[in-house]
């Protein structure tokens, strides 16, 4: 590896690149002001003056009514979790979950814990493009149901889901509605005040904030039970000395959020395009999947029919370029991303799928360098695959099914 | 991203021999595009030596199967057959310095299709034995398909047992749950086989033997030992806890009667001592006693002060009996019992002293409270 290796990082849905502005604003709550907010002396006051100014801040970007609707967490996967446990214990008499089979793991590993417990979880179907069917969904709504939790946008595909027609729907039955919108902020406008949602999760470091803060947003009047107990930090519904110089962090990336949306909607969503139209002209056999029409203007996700997804990222990383896949090899299990085959795309396919995530820090001259690149890396892997023969995919030639006959390729 | 061996990467960013050999005439094809790895290797012998004069693959997969297919040609060009398929997946992975566990499989995969390649060869037809089962610990690359069948063969039950037999959870633990799953499904099932071809015994051998064979008992099946083992383990575990329990409880009601008879016996002596103090100082104390003292209106005076004082917290004094070097009190009430009595005692003194203007010796006769109330 040369020293000026060229490095284009389009993995912005993994985590994103803490803002300068961002990291300027914490500074001085690990140096100067690093009183205990709950201290009553000189040096938790100032501590406990910012860290309520940045709640005002998160309040005022998702447009919550009150600044005690923000509970700061660690992270988004545990307000998922603080949402799911709460929903279930404060509604004994609702033994039932309605969420769907795109969510991210924090919902569906505790969906899981939830089912062990004898909670009935429904997973709303998908289609060939990752669209909910709501006709589904309406006749699941009931009294028996605690909790619907529905991400805004996926991580995967960037398709955006119908959270707050949903959150109005799960209101007339009296059901808690909670909203995994991690991949949602700083994309689309998210204001949770003018809608029926009850909780809403999402995490700094996705926001260009750094990882290890995240919020879930109460609202007033939701019947709640903690999940973290020991303290009386966050009005006792989240324990533990809060993260201020995070916190902090957070409330200046959601007003640099609040500005940069705008910027997100136009230049990026351009450079998304320019992107995803340049590789899909120059490389055959390959697709977008998800919703091309209603996604988060930064995500794209490209399956790419008879190549294996960790190998495109290894000769990606070579490159520079960094991206993700929902390659069976790149996790560890043996099936494709579960968000790829609940859309049933195919298997020639699923494995090949990559996801490019842009933010407001990627240039037009690094996507005409993706575009570039991606050609040949995907032409040079198809070489070496048996199910593509001189340009063209070659599934007849090649099924290992087939045993015997001596010399039927030479 | 893996953590792969310099090795590995070299294969897979310049793989060895990823073409396709002219003239084959032994070719594996192995793997599936729905696992997400398939691979064409493609063999040129020589009929007369058996010799691999040269040899090729085709690889859909990731980096691990691309760089073990091309380490697999390179290894074996050159070799006699015989001798190539003495080759194991561990050699390909060590030639690789070593894969991540996850991606054994692609070691497994080139082995496999060297088998299929030489079937190839000779006309036989082949098995894939390449199972798809999810790996279950990462730590020693243990996957599910091997956990069933150990369980299955060897009757495990516990997590413990799982791990002795392969290694499954003997690390970092983080699978554990997944085993028990495991155990909880394959033993199930067992139980359910068991009963099913128990079932197909009854049915097989026919009312007309139920009578000629006399009720013997039947021998217990496998899954069946099992659960009456387990029942036996936790009746014996119960037993044994039910004994610990009221050897404890024999303990702490033997160590409760010899602090109570230790208490009584200080409570006695202490009761002795006191006497023989007052026999002493009442014999020994050849001076005057109470009026002829000539302070004992003023010792009078606090001692009345104090009764006032020690009401107020529920406690009494009486003065017993005065001499001139010595004032004997009785702490009653609260004080009787209270860990403030020494320092009631000492109060009660500096007051004397500062009344009569000397140093006299309080001593309270009342007897010490008993550590263990009743």
């Amino acid at each position: 590896m040369t020293t000026e290796k060229k490095r284009v990082y389009l993995d912005n849905n993994a985590t994103t690149r803490t803002d300068p502005l961002v990291y300027q604003s914490m500074i001085p709550f690990f140096t100067e002001f690093y009183g205990n907010p709950s201290s009553m002396h000189d040096f938790g006051t100032p501590v406990r003056e910012a860290m309520e100014e940045a709640r005002h801040k998160v309040a005022q970007f998702i447009g919550a009514e009150h600044d005690d609707e923000i509970i700061f967490t660690g992270c988004a996967t545990e307000s998922d979790n603080t949402a799911l446990e709460s929903a279930v214990l404060a509604n004994p008499d609702r033994p039932e979950i309605i969420t769907t089979a795109v969510e991210h793991p924090a919902i569906m590993q505790t969906c899981a814990r939830l089912e062990k417990r004898g909670i009935r979880v429904h997973y709303l179907h998908v289609d060939g493009h990752g669209r909910l069917d709501l006709d589904e969904y309406r006749s699941l709504l009931s009294d028996r149901v605690a909790i619907v939790s529905v991400m805004w946008a996926n991580n995967e595909t960037g398709n955006i889901y119908p959270v707050k027609e949903m959150a109005e729907m799960a209101r007339e039955h009296g059901i808690q509605f909670h909203t995994d919108a991690v991949q949602a902020m700083g994309k689309i406008p998210v204001n949770v005040g003018d809608s029926c949602i009850d909780m809403l999760s999402f995490s700094g470091h996705k926001l260009h904030a750094p990882k290890g803060v995240g919020v879930l947003y109460l609202r007033r009047n939701t019947r709640f039970r903690p999940f973290m107990k020991g303290g009386h930090q966050e009005k006792g519904r989240r324990a533990g000395t809060e993260n201020t110089p995070y916190i902090v962090g957070l409330g200046t990336a959601c007003d640099l959020a609040a500005l940069h949306l705008p910027e997100v909607d136009v230049r990026i969503r351009e450079l998304r395009d320019r992107l995803q139209f340049g590789i899909l002209r120059e490389v055959p056999n390959c697709f977008v999947t998800g919703d091309i029409e209603n996604r988060t203007a930064n995500t794209v996700n490209i399956a790419f029919e008879y190549v294996e997804g960790e190998a495109i990222l290894l000769k990606f990383n070579e490159l520079g370029i960094a991206a993700s896949t929902g390659s069976a090899c790149s996790s560890g299990s043996l099936e494709p991303s579960y968000v790829m085959r609940a859309m049933n795309i195919p298997f020639t396919a699923a494995h090949g799928t990559v996801r490019f995530s842009l933010s407001r820090f990627t240039t037009e001259e690094e996507v005409d360098y993706v575009v570039e690149k991606v050609p040949e890396v995907i032409r040079e892997l198809r070489e070496y695959s048996p199910y593509w023969k001189q340009g063209k995919p070659a599934m007849s030639t090649f099924d290992p099914e087939y045993k015997g006959s001596l010399g039927k390729n030479s | 991203m893996w953590d792969y061996s310099e090795k590995v990467k070299d294969h897979f960013f310049h793989p060895r021999n990823a073409k396709i050999v002219e003239g084959a005439n032994a070719v594996g094809d192995v793997g599936s595009i729905v696992c997400g790895d398939a691979l064409r290797l493609m063999l040129k012998i020589n009929p007369e030596t058996e010799v691999i004069e040269d040899a090729g693959f085709q690889t859909f997969g990731c980096g691990s199967a691309i760089a073990s297919s091309s380490a697999l040609t390179e290894m074996i060009k050159g070799m006699k057959l015989e001798d190539a398929l003495k080759i194991t997946n561990k050699d390909i992975a060590d030639y690789l310095d070593g894969l991540p566990p996850e991606k054994m499989h692609c070691s497994v995969m080139g082995r496999e299709a060297l088998d299929a390649a030489a079937a190839n060869y000779r006309g036989e037809s082949y098995e894939s034995a390449h199972a798809d089962s999810p790996l279950v610990c990462k730590c020693f690359g243990v996957d599910e398909a091997h956990i069933v069948r150990a369980i299955r063969e060897n009757h495990l039950t516990t997590v413990q047992d799982v791990t002795n037999y392969t290694k499954a959870g003997g690390a970092c633990g983080s699978c554990h749950e997944k085993i028990e799953e495991i155990i909880e499904r394959t033993l199930r099932e067992m139980a359910n086989d068991e009963a099913a071809s128990a079932e197909k015994d009854r049915s097989r051998t026919g009312e007309a033997s139920e009578k000629a064979v006399p009720e013997t008992p039947r021998e217990l099946s496998a899954a069946e030992r099992i659960k009456a083992e387990a029942d036996a383990e936790i009746r014996a575990l119960e037993e044994q806890m039910q004994r610990v329990r009221e050897e404890a409880q024999a303990k702490i009601a033997r160590a409760q009667e010899e602090a109570r008879r230790r208490d009584e016996q200080l409570r006695a002596a202490k009761e002795e001592e006191l006497r023989k103090a007052a026999e002493v100082s009442e014999t020994a104390d050849e001076g005057p006693v109470n009026e002829n003292v000539p302070f004992y209106a003023e010792v009078v005076r606090v001692i009345n002060d104090m009764k006032v004082a020690l009401a107020q917290d529920g406690g009494s004094v009486e003065l017993k009996k005065v001499t001139s070097e010595k004032v004997y009190v009785e702490l009653s009430g609260s004080c009787v019992g209270c860990m403030m009595t020494d320092m009631t005692l000492s109060w009660i003194q500096q007051q004397i002293m500062e009344a009569v203007g000397h140093y006299v010796q309080v001593i309270n006769t009342a007897a010490p409270a008993p550590l263990f109330p009743e």
